[in-house]
């Protein structure tokens, strides 16, 4: 398929009849319509699952009625996770299932009269379309140039399907857009990344650091449950975030920072950390290397120095470096998960490691726990193909402490370049709305438009379907088995998702997908079981259990194998690190040609009239994934931008007012966004939260609604040491007026 | 007995879990609701407070909207749970207008509608469905008459509110600050 084929289609331009196959559910209610009085727990039948609303994975039950259709969902109380306690997403999941705007069956590209338009299709010819492309791929460039691109626990099938087939290049934005200069930064520091769910030991701590982490806001159930018994204990939270967060408003301090200075306030309280002898001396002299290195590079990086950076006064900054003294070991810097803001990020995510070290708290009760997770062995199948190339190879020489594949460079390798011998020629994106996810839009435009191949599989027709050859629609988490979630917590725990009802429409699991595309390419021997039961049943049995076992319990915990959640008093630890030692001086990302310890660089400003354009979550809502919920839109139907009233008053803008925002490069707003004049937010920055503006008419709550922050993220501000992309160096101005056609296109 | 729901505003996030899990468990239409939450910010910037509530029927001890009821269809329950017959109601939206707190609806198939304190879960002993879903555990819900439960012995150790104290309703939402 050549790239000028490939206009974007909206799903809605199909075929006559091609979409228009299903009535819309009647309202969206499960069907007790008829019945007076509400639905009694003990007459309804419950089957565990995990939440798929968001990569918290919280394990619940769902609750189907008399007719068997599906009810409610609630939190399984045997569950770390969510303590049996869901969010309003995870509790909203329901939606998902109901939204009558769900793909509802494969669709293909064809040109028709010379215009392009998605035909209904059947999954036979859907899937031997797939298999026969990506044949052609392999053959004439080898599988390496095939790609996927996956956030969501169907990657996992899709995943051994393309390395069966011979291509490791399997990625998700939550790395380099993402956590991923956290993972890098406490690894180069303590040998090991954090992982999630992050280890942070908050119901047990005595003081809380959050920078720019908007806790409550963003509901990682379990972390906001802990934070709520921290405050229940009467812990000190301190905050910092230009804007007045939900947990700024739950906080003993709140340092209301100059957006892009929190390194040099991170330095700054190193500096106090060290120069007030508030750090842990034993601690330190047993498990870190470099300290005296440390303790001369942060000579000159006083509180002082720091006010003129951070707008944080002097007292301040030491008021609260006391705190966290006088609380130490039982101190959490967090390290946020959505870090990825200016290109050097990593350095920052550093110093927040080595202020943790310092304080000791890591692998101490109230810091960092050290978690557990238990080992389930895979089904049986054969050795994986070698693959011969990589996605590194589009970097030579960069990235070596990367950990993890990196989407956006997944996406830079797509565009062909002469340097390169191959680039992508095919993706398979699953889960995972690309043009809302990846920043620089035309970018991830321009590798579409490269490729020979572009399979979407999602349960929604978001935008990224538009471009796609092949759209597979998969059936929601509430209608399929996954793969058993294991994961890290304070004791090893697994959990079940099942189907509590048959799949709506002409929708399947990725399990089946994955397994039919293998057949189809020639892989049988890595699919040697006819039902996903057999091979969680096999499984589970490996642990002790069996798929009847968790099919009645959902989640089972299993003890400690391992040493106590914390390290005990003059324990010897070796630390992952080339040293064995807590590298406060780093060795690994010296030896890359980065500086061993963070240094402060002054990041770009607005130039006036324009405003830093601050993004994040709201707690209804994650990401685009949800934004066309009926029960989340209900709630939250659109985003506004949240403006200082003194910034308000001098563009004479109202609540409520409809203005659309114009970056930098002259980006416009796709949509107007509706105005919040609030004084929760800094004069030099606007907020907005994230998932909105979606152009596709398909997603009927969805569409119009709102901004969307990545069409206005055009400049990206790339990490040298990991390759994330920074996205917090964009400003915005405001239009009252509806800009014209050539400016929206613009 | 006299049953009563203490929320802690230290605690409460605003996440709205308790919105949607209301939504859910009493099967309430799309675009309409029994709880909601209320932010309100006050101060300028850098010196703010926000405070969070997640609002629904006070269940008053003297509710206006059992009093002008004129069909009988809004009454008290045992323990002083306020819920409106849906059979007996015909939508006259009296209710809706006495109310000082707007916790009622006009349900699109014709009758009132409102929070129930979860009744047919409160009788089988289970907590009302906000009350079980809130991830920060900011809600307690129980009897006032029993000094042992979750209400009495929280409003017993904190500060509170109750909201609109001046209309005389006898609001049984207490809001811990």
């Amino acid at each position: 398929m050549k790239s000028n084929r490939r206009s974007f289609i909206k799903v809605s331009t199909a075929g006559a009849g091609a979409l228009a196959l299903s009535k819309p559910v009647l309202g969206w209610l499960p069907g007790f319509l008829e019945d007076e009085k509400p639905m009694d727990d003990s007459k309804a039948t419950r089957y565990p699952s995990y939440c798929e609303i968001c990569f918290w994975k919280c394990a619940g039950w769902t609750y189907t009625n008399k007719e068997g259709k599906i009810w409610k969902i609630i939190g399984n109380e045997e569950d770390q996770h969510s303590n049996g306690r869901f969010c309003p997403r995870g509790t909203g999941g329901v939606g998902m299932y109901y939204d009558e705007d769900r793909l509802k069956t494969p669709l293909i590209r064809v040109t028709k009269n010379g215009k392009q338009e998605f035909r209904k299709a059947s999954w036979e010819e859907a899937l031997a379309l797939i298999a026969g492309r990506m044949k052609v791929i392999a053959e004439k460039y080898g599988p390496e140039c095939l790609a996927l691109f996956s956030h969501g626990s169907g990657g996992k099938f899709l995943g051994h399907m393309l390395k069966a087939f011979g291509s490791n290049n399997i990625t998700a934005p939550s790395y380099a857009q993402c956590r991923g200069p956290r993972e890098v930064a406490f690894y180069a520091t303590y040998g090991k990344g954090l992982g999630s769910p992050e280890p942070t030991d908050i119901r047990d701590t005595q003081c809380l650091v959050l920078i720019g982490s908007h806790l409550g806001e963003n509901m990682h159930n379990g972390q906001v449950q802990e934070m709520s018994q921290a405050i229940d204990k009467g812990a000190t939270i301190i905050t910092v975030d230009p804007r007045f967060s939900t947990a700024a408003s739950k906080s003993k301090h709140w340092l209301p920072i100059k957006p892009s200075t929190d390194l040099a306030l991170l330095l700054a309280w190193i500096n106090v950390i060290i120069y007030e002898d508030l750090f842990d001396h034993k601690y330190l002299e047993k498990y870190a290397f470099g300290f005296e290195e440390l303790k001369e590079h942060v000579k000159h990086m006083t509180p002082e120095w720091a006010y003129g950076i951070t707008t944080i006064q002097p007292h301040r900054i030491r008021k609260t470096a006391r705190e966290m003294g006088k609380n130490a070991p039982s101190v959490i810097v967090h390290p946020g998960r959505h870090v990825t803001w200016y290109g050097d990020d990593t350095q920052r995510l550093r110093a927040v490691a080595i202020l943790n070290a310092l304080l000791g708290s890591y692998g101490r009760r109230g810091g960092f726990y050290m978690p557990e997770k238990l080992s389930v062995p895979k089904f049986p199948h054969p050795k994986y193909p070698k693959p011969t190339k990589s996605w590194r190879d589009a970097f030579p020489g960069k990235y070596n402490l990367v950990g993890e594949t990196l989407s956006s460079g997944i996406c830079e390798a797509t565009i062909p370049s002469p340097e390169r011998d191959c680039s992508f020629k095919g993706w398979i994106v699953n889960g995972t709305n690309l043009i809302e996810t990846l920043p620089d839009r035309q970018k991830t435009i321009d590798a579409i438009n490269s490729l020979d191949l572009l399979v979407v599989i999602d349960t929604m027709p978001m935008e990224i379907t538009g471009y796609a050859d092949v759209i597979l629609p998969e059936c929601t988490y509430l209608e399929r088995y996954d793969n058993i979630r294991v994961s890290q917590h304070r004791k090893p725990q697994i959990a079940l998702r099942m189907p509590a009802a048959e799949p709506m429409y002409d929708t399947k699991p990725d399990w089946w997908i994955a397994r039919e595309l293998g057949l189809r390419l020639g892989l049988e021997d890595y699919f040697k079981y006819e039902t996903i039961e057999e091979v969680l049943d096999w499984q589970l049995k490996q642990v002790g259990s069996s798929l009847e076992e968790m099919q009645r319990i959902g989640v089972k915990t299993y003890p400690r194998e391992f040493d106590d959640l914390y390290i005990a008093e003059g324990e010897d630890v070796e630390f992952n690190t080339p040293t064995g030692k807590i590298e406060l001086y780093s060795t690994a990302i010296e030896e890359e040609g980065f500086d061993p310890m963070p240094v402060y660089k002054a990041h770009p400003e607005p130039q006036t009239g324009f405003y830093r354009l601050i993004y994040g979550r709201a707690p209804m809502h994650t990401f685009s994934r949800t934004s066309n919920n009926p029960n989340l839109t209900d709630l939250m139907d659109e985003n506004c931008v949240w403006i200082n009233p003194k910034v308000a008053t001098e563009w004479d803008l109202v609540k409520d007012q409809y203005i659309w925002l114009k970056n930098q490069d002259g980006v416009v707003s796709s949509f107007p966004v509706k105005v919040r004049v609030t004084e929760r937010i800094r004069w030099d920055s606007i907020y907005i939260v994230h998932g909105f503006g979606h152009t596709n008419k398909r997603l009927t709550r969805a569409h119009g609604r709102g901004a969307s922050d990545t069409q206005l993220i055009t400049n990206v501000m790339v990490d040298p040491i990991m390759g994330g992309t920074g996205m917090r160096g964009n400003f915005v101005t405001f239009l009252t007026e509806e800009p014209s056609n050539k400016e929206l296109e613009s | 007995m006299r049953y009563a729901m203490a929320i802690d505003t230290k605690k409460c996030v605003g996440c709205s879990a308790c919105v949607v899990a209301c939504q859910t468990e009493n099967n309430v239409p799309i675009g309409y609701c029994r709880d909601w939450v209320v932010e309100s910010v006050d101060g300028s910037y850098p010196n703010l407070e926000i405070e969070l509530r997640s609002e629904r029927c006070n269940h008053c001890g003297n509710s206006p909207c059992v009093r002008c009821c004129p069909t009988g269809a809004s009454h008290y329950e045992d323990g002083g749970i306020v819920t409106v017959n849906h059979n007996e109601c015909i939508g006259c939206g009296a209710c809706i207008q006495s109310c000082p707190y707007d916790a009622r609806y006009s349900h699109p198939e014709g009758y009132v509608d409102k929070c129930t304190f979860c009744l047919h879960r409160v009788d089988k002993g289970q907590k009302p469905a906000c009350v079980s879903v809130c991830p920060t555990t900011c809600m307690y819900f129980g009897d006032l008459d029993n000094p042992e439960s979750d209400v009495s012995r929280v409003l017993k150790t904190r500060k509170w509110k109750t909201l609109a104290p001046e209309a005389g309703t006898k609001p049984q939402i207490y809001y811990l600050t």
